[in-house]
């Protein structure tokens, strides 16, 4: 009966999702006020339909009723709870539901929070999000229905990828989502700007909030998503430029981009139909993302399903959403009036060249994802673009973009004062080159490795010295303390940000120069070394779970002769899906994080595979990624971004 | 004129369109993989023979009767267990002559996967190395391949078959090949 409520639900919130996206257009085009507001009404509706329906295919899984085939393929009445509930987005179906959810949370916190934008802008951007919502709710009625019953109801389901049974990957869809979707409120902005015609302060000022709440979920949902992939594929690996990670890692850098140019949009008042085609652009790889993943034209280890009619209905979006957008676009905005021209070295001119940058960067992966489409297409054959050509052509990018980024933020709009950069610049080289040179003195390395030290840490000084030169060091303490609280929090967002880059950075390059790897067969009582490590490999153990048995192996960590820690990595075997899982263990530090994976059994030996990593500052690009969500939050706390707020506001 | 440097994202999209039109319509299966040995002899396979099973003869390949498949197939691949009933269904009820090779396995794990879901197969070949499933060109498991009674190789199938391969293409070309098959 929940059930048949639940399909109801989403069946009316269709309905309702239509009167949202016609009505206030039609109250647009004849200025007719009522009909903008059922827009606002209409939102809060369909949230409400759309929850209901997500809570009894959620309250489906949670009882473990068999006789859903949702959930008989995907769910087991052994798992523990918080797996049974992330399953029912761990497939097709229920992703797609939790996808219209989360629209729909968005279009109703645009409809609350949006009481003081001119109506019709609220009126149009929320018509446009209902008809997102309408395409996407369609799609999931007629070809992906998660309400489906079996005839025969099972007795017991058919488990669920064990792979995918981690905490952080349960989790992690959700924020993704929020990411992904949260890039349909600036789409939507863009589209309403367009059809109004007029891009001003106000609307940068509403777009540039919702930008960075889609950006901080999408930063912590691919990192969940990668810290998954370190901690559970067993490869001691955690970015492996798979389609479905491009297709995540692209709305980022779109969005990333986005936040950079919104800024000159909103000083400046340029740069305004290139804000607008970035908006349109990051929610299109959202969707592009949706397609890849779901349509199976790139085959890759995350998808669920391919099905050609589900891939042709998600194209089919891709080109009106999208195709509709680019064309109202080239249609609109040459008639956008647009700033003052720049010098070339000003605040402006270094946001344009940070954008060039992460628009190419986007590009990049954009061509290096679809790559193997196109010579398929061209030529027949069957390639596979892996990470040394991501690698080859994104780190050269990125270091122009962290080497401006360490002193952008000190340059004046307009036009800056050169002689003062030149002495900052030069303070920047000196600290950096110094903590450089000191890390060459200790350790040996490749250049390369030098190079990524240096720019994490030339991008740190140069934070710091931002920092530093904006509360206005030696002059009065008073003074000082006054600046320390009066400076804006999206300053401090800033660079708490742009600090974690330069920790991801510097994480990213001692990780890979100096990993340690070690592969070899062992038998119990084995001592082995890595690093300054003596591992001993001291019992065997089967051992049995909720829905698994394991292989257990207790390994002894010694450094110096003096025992410090006993790791147990296992291999699961999981008997209701014939999957086995290896599930290392991590012994992780601020410094360095030890990695160990036990493997199969040789046959009839009594001997193991076994592979062992040694990752120094492994834990920074998770520290790293951590500061930039962190950032992106105190940024969104600053006052000016605090949605709903209004200049005009009377000060009593 | 610059009017129209406006239309450069949508023209870069629209390409992009095609090309994953193109790819949704001529390629309907992304997993028909082409295969450099189609049309051409089956090459010598020499493998061991699985226990509890009939010899495995590598020459009975070329001096066949009927038709028959070769499936490569492991009991840690999952997919194989999806396919693993039709396979059954092409032996037991259209009678169809299956061998099957044994891809990186560990022997007692391919017993009792056939144990426990039915053996399909007139003899299996053991692929320790991987060795023999090179020389086949094969993508992944599970892959089957359809070899006419003259030793040739007929059709490669990448991926497990479903029961829509199976009506639709495995036996209408089984069909063709023989009229023995039911």
């Amino acid at each position: 009966m929940i059930i048949e409520l639940g399909h109801f639900f989403l069946a009316l919130a269709l309905s309702i999702f239509f009167v949202q996206f016609m009505v206030p257009v039609i109250g647009v085009r004849y200025n007719s006020i009522n009909m903008m507001k059922i827009a606002t009404f209409s939102a809060y509706l369909s949230f409400i339909l759309v929850f209901l329906s997500f809570f009894s295919l959620l309250w489906a899984y949670v009882t473990s009723d068999f006789s859903l085939s949702l959930v008989v393929k995907n769910s087991h009445s052994l798992k523990p709870l918080i797996y049974k509930i992330s399953g029912v987005w761990g497939n097709h179906e229920g992703s797609l539901l939790l996808w219209v959810l989360i629209l729909a949370l968005y279009s109703a916190a645009v409809a609350f929070l949006g009481k003081r934008l001119p109506l019709k802008l609220t009126a149009l951007v929320l018509s446009i999000q209902g008809l997102i919502a309408l395409a996407f709710t369609s799609f999931i009625l007629f070809t992906s229905n998660p309400f489906v019953r079996v005839f025969y109801p099972s007795e017991e389901g058919d488990g669920f990828n064990p792979i995918l049974q981690d905490f952080g990957l349960a989790i992690h869809p959700p924020f993704l989502y929020l990411g992904y979707v949260g890039l349909s409120v600036t789409f939507s902005f863009a589209i309403a700007a367009l059809l109004l015609g007029r891009v001003d302060s106000i609307w940068v000022k509403w777009v540039r909030p919702w930008t960075l709440i889609a950006w901080v979920f999408l930063t912590l949902g691919i990192a969940l998503g990668s810290w998954w992939a370190y901690r559970e594929l067993g490869w001691g690996g955690w970015w492996f430029w798979d389609p479905v990670e491009n297709a995540s890692f692209m709305p980022w850098l779109a969005s990333t981009a986005l936040l950079h140019s919104s800024i000159v949009a909103e000083k400046r008042d340029a740069l305004k139909a290139w804000t607008i085609l970035l908006a349109i652009v990051a929610f299109s790889f959202s969707l592009l993302g949706t397609f890849i993943v779901r349509s199976g034209v790139l085959i890759s280890v995350h998808s669920f399903a391919s099905d050609p009619s589900r891939g042709l209905y998600i194209l089919f979006l891709l080109l009106f959403f999208t195709g509709g957008a680019l064309l109202l676009f080239a249609k609109k905005s040459p008639y956008l009036k647009s700033g003052s021209l720049f010098q070339p070295i000003s605040r402006e001119g270094a946001l344009i060249i940070n954008n060039v940058i992460f628009s190419s960067a986007a590009a990049t992966v954009l061509i290096g994802t679809l790559y193997p489409l196109f010579i398929d297409a061209i030529s027949n054959s069957k390639v596979s673009v892996g990470p040394p050509y991501f690698e080859a052509v994104f780190i050269p990018l990125m270091v122009p973009a962290l080497i401006i980024c360490a002193f952008s933020p000190m340059l004046s709009w307009k036009r800056a004062v050169i002689e003062n950069l030149y002495e900052r610049i030069i303070t920047i080289f000196i600290f950096s080159i110094l903590i450089t040179a000191l890390i060459i003195f200790i350790y040996k390395g490749s250049y390369s490795a030098f190079l990524g030290i240096f720019l994490g840490f030339w991008l740190i000084c140069g934070t710091l010295l931002e920092l530093i030169i904006k509360v206005g060091i030696g002059k009065n303490i008073r003074v000082i303390y006054g600046r320390i609280l009066s400076l804006p929090r999206s300053s401090y967002g800033m660079s708490l940000a742009h600090i974690g880059v330069a920790v991801f950075v510097i994480g990213v390059t001692v990780s890979s120069a100096w990993r340690v790897e070690l592969e070899k067969t062992i038998i119990l009582g084995d001592n082995l070394f890595i690093k300054d490590f003596k591992i001993n490999f001291s019992s065997f153990d089967k051992v049995e779970g909720p829905n698994w048995i394991a292989d257990k192996g207790t390994f002894m960590v010694y450094k110096n002769d003096t025992l410090i820690n006993n790791l147990y990595p296992e291999r699961r075997h999981f008997p209701a899906s014939q999957v086995t899982t290896s599930e290392p263990a991590i012994m992780s530090n601020i410094f360095s994080d030890l990695y160990l994976v036990l493997g199969e059994e040789i046959k009839d030996t009594n001997s193991y595979g076994f592979r062992a990593y040694y990752s120094p500052l492994q834990n920074w690009i998770w520290i790293g990624v951590a500061l930039m969500i962190l950032g992106g939050l105190v940024s969104l706390s600053d006052r000016k971004h605090r949605l709903g707020y209004s200049k005009n506001k009377k000060v009593s | 004129m610059q009017k129209y440097y406006y239309y450069i994202p949508l023209l870069f999209f629209l390409v992009l369109i095609i090309f994953f039109a193109r790819q949704l319509f001529y390629e309907k299966d992304p997993s028909e993989l082409p295969s450099a040995l189609l049309n051409k002899k089956l090459p010598e396979l020499k493998l061991d023979y699985m226990e509890g099973n009939k010899k495995f003869s590598s020459e009975y390949f070329f001096t066949a009767e009927e038709p028959y498949l070769i499936n490569v197939w492991a009991s840690w691949c999952a997919p194989c267990k999806v396919e693993h009933e039709y396979l059954m269904e092409l032996k037991e009820i259209y009678g169809a002559t299956i061998y099957g090779i044994n891809y990186k396995d560990r022997i007692e794990e391919a017993e009792f996967f056939l144990e426990s879901y039915g053996n399909p197969f007139k003899a299996i070949g053991i692929d320790n190395s991987g060795r023999v499933a090179i020389n086949l060109g094969v993508y992944g498991v599970p892959e089957t391949f359809i070899i006419d009674k003259f030793g040739f190789i007929k059709y490669r199938h990448v991926g497990p078959i479903q029961e829509y391969d199976m009506h639709n293409t495995i036996l209408p070309i089984l069909k063709k090949l023989g009229e023995r098959i039911n």
